[in-house]
């Protein structure tokens, strides 16, 4: 069983900044894509990739939404790459309290980017006919999804482990599994 | 639920504070589209012709355009419309960049603002929250300066900011708005934000902006996609760069600029350069433009990249389009370093980059010829680039010499004397033009020229080329695939296109062909207007991805009413009648409908009498060029000619014979 192999696709998007020209067509698209029923609306406030822009300092970052955070992180980061100071959080893809980025304007739920579900290319990319955006997509082999997910569990069973000590684990589990079967 | 238009304008009275949100009438929205057309409306409905243009009863609208902030590609512009302080007449310039789908997104169509604020206010729009915020300390600011100000006091980075320099706040006639990269910049409409005492309109959305008929709409989005994809790898053969492609003409990508520095003249306007071009020179000038431009950048939804981030050494960065880049070069006689560099001073003290160079020019051609002395202007430099930086100063400030140039070439002639006049010879209806002297009389281009009330050249050609290809293969092989035109006709009216010989220039095209490619071009460009559609891809280049066969299909499955070629021609000749009825109830008539007498070296009068009768005719208006009643009415326009009949603007008669009335050459204060 172990070692039975299967194919994954993978979709990496490619973000060229030097190539964006800051016109926000992937922001305007993705929100129409994304909107119910499809291309109904507009708003690129709903987008799930957002142009970090500053044309004065020649800042053009595209960043994709990623994972919803809780809480606001304590240690940001200040980048400068060729002598451009970036600000905190522009390369962060998290929808967090700490800003208004990636969250339905209206609800203010996180929004993650789903590459466009269904769709051969997302359509930023598809749009982005600068090519400050492109996909690129291979097939890997992988070990079959159970292997994948047990050692993802173990991973983060070490790393909890790590911080508070297997015995407050083993303590928190008992618990949940406790209230849950009550 | 309203598509494509939020169906609310922000109503401002400045005077007052009072701040309004004003649901729109729908159906006005089908008559006039949006954009231009409904400002028209505006314009007319609220300010009588005897309105003075910095009187708080003037509107100043920045409306966008009917498909702005829909998916529609580089559909971006606000149009911003109010009585012009130089022409006095109805004024409307557009700008591009990010800030009319911002404000759509903010649930508002246009910003209506009327009255005078008694300090120097800004505006913040942040969706349903509208405030008038004390701007006392943007006092003197420059025009890019204060949108960073703006930005960084609301910590707001997204905002958009349309804001006034130097020239703005003191009223200057050809002060612009400026906005990111793009700028409103024709006629004055920055010194009326000025005399408004508003600094800045800084505008934040995020709501949504609906399309009737989503999959459909998208569909057509897709083919102008793809049509821009092949138009960008397929440049047209056998015209100049600049001609070949998409977008505004590509000024900031392209270095070769043999065919402006040749064919344009330099000075006040002067003297041709044929020669000038040379190994050397390209090699400086490139060198001068790769050392300051930072990137090229697009407007909001727009692959093209018309424009440029430059940063001078030594100096703030600031963003460039078009042909401003060499507008100060040659009215200087400088190099590109010179022109790059005093643009950059020129944006922040928010001046048209058109008309401010020819009036530095004019002025030191007035010296020269010892009209202006050195009483008039002490303290001159001798140094004839410092010259330019010392007028410049003078101007956005209103000191001394620079208040009388402030006013620009014609009225300043008129106020200085002393021949001065002869000097403005450059205007078309009291507004600076292009610096082009050609030799010989073109049919097509004198009546666009006469009668445009855009009054810029750029803003009304575009889609016939401007010239007959050599050889009939060329033509045959251009008309192939040319799916824009709206009739069959027009590409055996360009087959038949000579350089010499019979059917050429003057004589051929005829008045008849000349007319239909008059209007088809102005057509296009009044459609452009009212949707929020850039020229750049639309009226004016060659073969553009938007035209009169997609656009009504782009309406009705965005805005959701329907739409076909004959309404939207309809509606477009409304809202363009509407503009020149305002004009003509300002005094407008067929005298102020000439090109500059030294235009062309051959002129025909006759001819161009011929041409200028048949216009009017097509048009529908009368000898003197005010619409007749007929048409009028036929337009849905019946209370427009009511008007005329009281005023006695029309008289009734069968001829409708005009009497002068609101002469346009009053002085302004
Ligand atoms: S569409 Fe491409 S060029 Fe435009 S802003 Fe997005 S990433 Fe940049
Ligand atoms: S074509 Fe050029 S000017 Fe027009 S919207 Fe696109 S980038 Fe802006």
């Amino acid at each position: 069983m172990a070692d039975e192999k299967k194919k994954k696709t993978i979709k990496t998007l490619k973000i060229d900044v030097d190539k964006c020209n800051g016109c926000r067509a992937c922001e305007v698209i993705c929100s129409a894509f994304h909107a119910e029923p499809k291309y109904s609306s507009n708003n690129p406030a709903r987008s799930r990739i957002r142009v970090v822009r500053d044309p004065l300092r020649d800042v053009y970052v595209p960043v994709y939404a990623g994972e919803y955070a809780a809480a606001e992180c304590a240690g940001r980061d200040k980048y400068t790459i060729d002598g451009k100071e970036y600000d905190e959080c522009t390369f962060c893809r998290a929808s967090c309290p700490s800003r208004d980025e990636f969250k339905e304007p209206d609800s203010g739920l996180p929004l993650k980017c789903d590459m466009c579900e269904g769709e051969d290319e997302p359509l930023c990319v598809q749009w982005c006919i600068t090519d400050a955006l492109t996909c690129e997509v291979r097939e890997e082999e992988v070990a079959e999804d159970e292997t994948e997910e047990q050692e993802e569990l173990e991973i983060g069973l070490e790393v909890l482990a790590d911080k508070y000590g297997m015995e407050k684990i083993l303590d928190a589990v008992a618990r949940m599994s406790n209230s849950n079967s009550s | 639920m309203r598509y494509a238009e939020t169906g609310f304008n922000l109503e401002i009275d400045l005077t007052r504070g009072n701040i309004e949100r004003v649901e729109t009438d729908p159906k006005e929205t089908e008559l006039y589209l949006g954009g231009l057309g409904t400002n028209a409306k505006l314009l007319w409905d609220r300010v009588p012709p005897e309105v003075e243009p910095f009187s708080p009863e003037n509107l100043l609208i920045f409306g966008a355009g009917l498909l702005c902030g829909t998916p529609a590609i580089g559909c971006n512009r606000t149009i911003v419309s109010t009585i012009s302080p130089q022409t006095r007449l109805m004024a409307f310039s557009m700008m591009g960049g990010f800030w009319a789908p911002e404000l759509k997104h903010a649930g508002y169509d246009k910003v209506v603002l009327r009255g005078k604020s008694p300090d120097l206010v800004y505006i913040h729009i942040h969706d349903d929250k509208v405030e008038i915020r004390d701007a006392s300390h943007l006092h003197g600011k420059g025009a890019v300066e204060t949108q960073e100000l703006i930005r960084r006091e609301l910590k707001d980075p997204k905002l958009q900011v349309s804001a006034i320099g130097l020239a703005g706040e003191n009223r200057v006639f050809y002060a612009s708005i400026e906005q990111g990269r793009s700028s409103a910049s024709r006629l004055g409409i920055g010194a009326v934000m000025g005399d408004k005492g508003v600094k800045a309109i800084a505008v934040r959305g995020t709501k949504d902006v609906n399309v009737a008929r989503p999959a459909e709409f998208f569909e057509l989005c897709q083919e102008v996609l793809k049509y821009i994809q092949h138009r960008e790898k397929n440049p047209i053969p056998g015209v100049m760069p600049i001609l070949a492609g998409l977008g505004s003409p590509q000024e900031m990508k392209v270095h070769d600029e043999k065919w402006h520095t040749e064919n344009f003249m330099w000075g006040n306007s002067r003297e041709r350069k044929k020669g000038f071009w040379n190994d050397e020179i390209a090699e400086s000038w490139t060198a001068a433009m790769e050392s300051m431009r930072t990137r090229l950048i697009s407007c909001y939804n727009c692959p093209l990249k018309c424009g440029a981030t430059i940063s001078p050494p030594g100096q703030p960065t600031y963003m460039m389009k078009c042909f401003s880049k060499l507008t100060y070069t040659m009215a200087a006689h400088s190099d590109l370093d010179f022109g790059l560099r005093i643009a950059q001073k020129a944006t922040e003290y928010g001046v048209d980059g058109f008309s401010t160079p020819q009036v530095m020019a004019f002025a030191l051609e007035l010296y020269e010829d010892g009209i202006l002395t050195n009483e008039d202007m002490p303290g001159l430099p001798s140094d004839n680039e410092e010259r330019f930086h010392w007028l410049l100063d003078r101007i956005v400030r209103r000191e001394g010499i620079g208040d009388v140039l402030a006013n620009g070439t014609y009225w300043a002639a008129k106020e200085i004397g002393k021949g001065a006049e002869a000097f403005a010879h450059n205007n078309i209806k009291k507004h600076e033009q292009l610096p082009l002297k050609l030799s010989m009389l073109n049919p097509i281009y004198f009546l666009m020229y006469s009668t445009g009330e855009k009054i810029n050249i750029t803003q009304i050609e575009g889609q016939f080329p401007q010239a007959p290809f050599p050889k009939r293969e060329q033509r045959e092989e251009f008309v192939k695939d040319w799916i824009q035109v709206p009739d069959e006709k027009f590409k055996q009216y360009f087959l038949d296109w000579e350089l010499r010989g019979e059917n050429s220039i003057p004589y051929y095209p005829t008045p008849e062909m000349t007319c239909d490619i008059v209007d088809w071009q102005e057509r296009m460009h009044y459609i452009d207007d009212a949707l929020g559609m850039c020229a750049g891809l639309s009226s004016f280049p060659l073969k553009p991805p938007y035209h009169i066969h997609n656009y009504p299909k782009f309406i009705s499955a965005g805005a959701g009413f329907d739409m076909d070629e004959d309404r939207l021609t309809q509606a477009a000749k409304r809202y363009r009648n509407l503009v020149r009825a305002i004009n003509i109830r300002r005094g407008m008539r067929r005298k102020d409908e000439a090109p500059p007498a030294n235009h062309w070296k051959k002129r025909f009068p006759e001819l161009e009498k011929e041409l200028l009768d048949t216009y009017y005719e097509y048009k529908g208006w009368n000898n003197d060029g005010i619409p007749t009643a007929a048409t009028l009415k036929e337009q849905g326009l019946g209370y427009v000619a009511e008007d005329f009949l009281k005023r006695g603007i029309l008289t009734g008669g069968d001829d409708e014979a005009s009497s002068e009335t609101a002469p346009a050459e009053q002085e302004t204060a």
